[in-house]
């Protein structure tokens, strides 16, 4: 698999983007190299274990996410180990949890998330326009830093499925469609965390939080 | 708060004399008119407001296909906003290419409906949310449709046309859509033949008719003259994106003025 390393000078940490063969990792690595990161594109456990933080992004359905990744499912598992953040975006976040509705083929063969965020991802009600798509307001539920000053900001979603964790205090913020869900999560100690919609496609606010992940790398 | 209305402006993207890529703007699918270059006025759009941008590459050579992959990098590079790339998508490696240079979604007309698998094997492959089936639709008041709807007492159906509105295939528009939604497309465009450019108002007994047949999130595009029209689509034909060209690109109306508009008459919009 090819390596794509940025050449953003002055840079404020250094973030892997994991390549695990899907969606558009572009948007991703320009918001983040403007956000301030030197950014490394790479299926290579070695550089997770090296960098200051690492991306788990991802468009595409839930069992072919989670079979893609499955090859470095245990390094991405050893970078929780540290204090290094892991930020799951739209799949990515929906891969932190346990489970998928949508990987489902019957109880014995669901497919296994990572598991680092405890619950499931669970299919909006029939009846509802699927997917969720366009621009929805954050409601900030709880403190955490990469949240800050996002409250009552607009995001860009596009998903069938959203996260529901089993614990509350798992949610750091909430959108409403229709129901109101968890739009981003994170696990207890907040090094493990995602956002449903996406940073990289959600303009001035999305900048924001891409900010606000590589100030936490920067301080990890 | 709820899901806000979507409003999309959109640049057909043509090679100049010089094979140098450019932006045109039509009527009725013709009369093409130079109306700038496409990686500036992506980035003018991006910190206009605009909620989504999609750029249509008309070229319809290999040679163009090539150039446009690259004016859909340099465009990703510099809008932070969700990119649909259009044109002569017909299998599913001119998908992921399209993709890796940094779109988002893909709109896909004539190579659907000339091989409706294409839909399914997207799907199935990059997700539904990137597949977005785009119909041109053209009014026919004869007995050759499935679905009538009436139009000022006629009795209409609409027809889906392919290579822009130049052939006709006798499918009907809302079987298609059906169809299109059963195989996993993520969201539908709906372009109408007979509102192309005319600025007199969107289709809005054909986007109406669309989605009442559908879930799947329905784009209105064509005939977009003001931002009255926009209203009449969101609120009479409940459509979840209007698209629009010529009344952004002439800056007849700014995005921000339209979505004032909007605000003011009551329908959502990211502000």
């Amino acid at each position: 698999m090819s390596t794509v390393t940025s050449d953003t000078e002055n840079a404020r940490a250094a973030v892997v983007v994991v390549d695990y063969g899907l969606g558009n990792l572009r948007s991703v690595t320009r918001g983040l190299e403007r956000a301030g990161a030197d950014v490394e594109i790479t299926a290579d456990p070695d550089a997770f274990a090296a960098a200051d933080g690492v991306v788990l992004p991802g468009v595409g359905a839930f069992r072919e996410g989670v079979e893609n990744a499955d090859p470095i499912r245990d390094e991405l598992l050893a970078v929780t180990e540290t204090d290094t953040p892991l930020f799951g975006i739209c799949l990515g976040m929906q891969m932190l949890l346990t489970t998928s509705e949508e990987g489902e083929t019957d109880g014995e063969s669901a497919v296994q998330g990572l598991g680092l965020v405890p619950g499931t991802n669970v299919r909006f009600a029939e009846g509802q326009k699927v997917p969720h798509m366009g621009w929805n307001e954050l409601t900030v539920e709880r403190e955490h830093p990469l949240v800050d000053g996002v409250d009552g900001k607009y995001a860009y979603f596009v998903h069938s499925y959203y996260a529901v964790p089993d614990e509350d205090g798992a949610t750091v913020a909430t959108t409403d469609y229709e129901r109101e869900f968890p739009s981003i999560v994170a696990n207890d100690d907040g090094t493990v965390f995602g956002t449903q919609f996406h940073p990289e496609k959600s303009g001035e606010t999305g900048l924001r939080i891409l900010q606000n992940f590589v100030d936490m790398c920067a301080d990890a | 708060m709820v899901l806000t209305k979507r409003i999309i402006p959109c640049i057909d993207v043509d090679l100049d004399e010089d094979g140098n890529p450019a932006v045109y703007t039509g009527v009725h699918f013709e009369d093409l008119e130079y109306t700038g270059d496409p990686v500036e006025m992506a980035k003018a759009y991006n910190e206009s407001g605009a909620d989504e941008f999609v750029f249509l590459d008309i070229t319809a050579s290999a040679e163009g296909r090539e150039t446009m992959l690259d004016v859909v990098e340099r465009v990703a590079d510099e809008v932070f906003i969700p990119l649909t790339v259009g044109g002569g998508i017909r299998t599913t490696d001119d998908i992921k290419e399209t993709l890796r240079a940094g779109a988002d979604k893909v709109s896909i007309t004539t190579g659907a409906i000339e091989r409706p698998q294409l839909i399914t094997e997207g799907a199935r492959a990059f997700g539904s949310q990137c597949i977005v089936i785009s119909v041109d639709a053209r009014r026919r008041f004869d007995e050759e449709g499935e679905h009538y709807v009436d139009i000022d007492g006629e009795s209409c159906w609409f027809e889906c046309t392919k290579k822009g509105g130049r052939e006709g295939t006798g499918i009907d528009v809302l079987e298609w859509a059906s169809e299109a939604e059963a195989r996993g497309a993520g969201e539908l465009f709906v372009n109408s033949i007979d509102k192309d450019g005319t600025k007199d108002g969107y289709d809005l007994p054909l986007t109406s008719a669309v989605c009442d047949a559908v879930e799947t999130p329905v784009i209105a595009s064509s005939g977009c003259g003001s931002p009255e029209d926009m209203y009449d689509v969101f609120t009479e034909a409940d459509a979840d994106a209007g698209l629009a060209a010529s009344i952004f690109h002439f800056d007849e109306y700014s995005i921000e003025e339209t979505k004032t508009y909007l605000d003011e008459h009551d329908v959502p919009v990211r502000l």
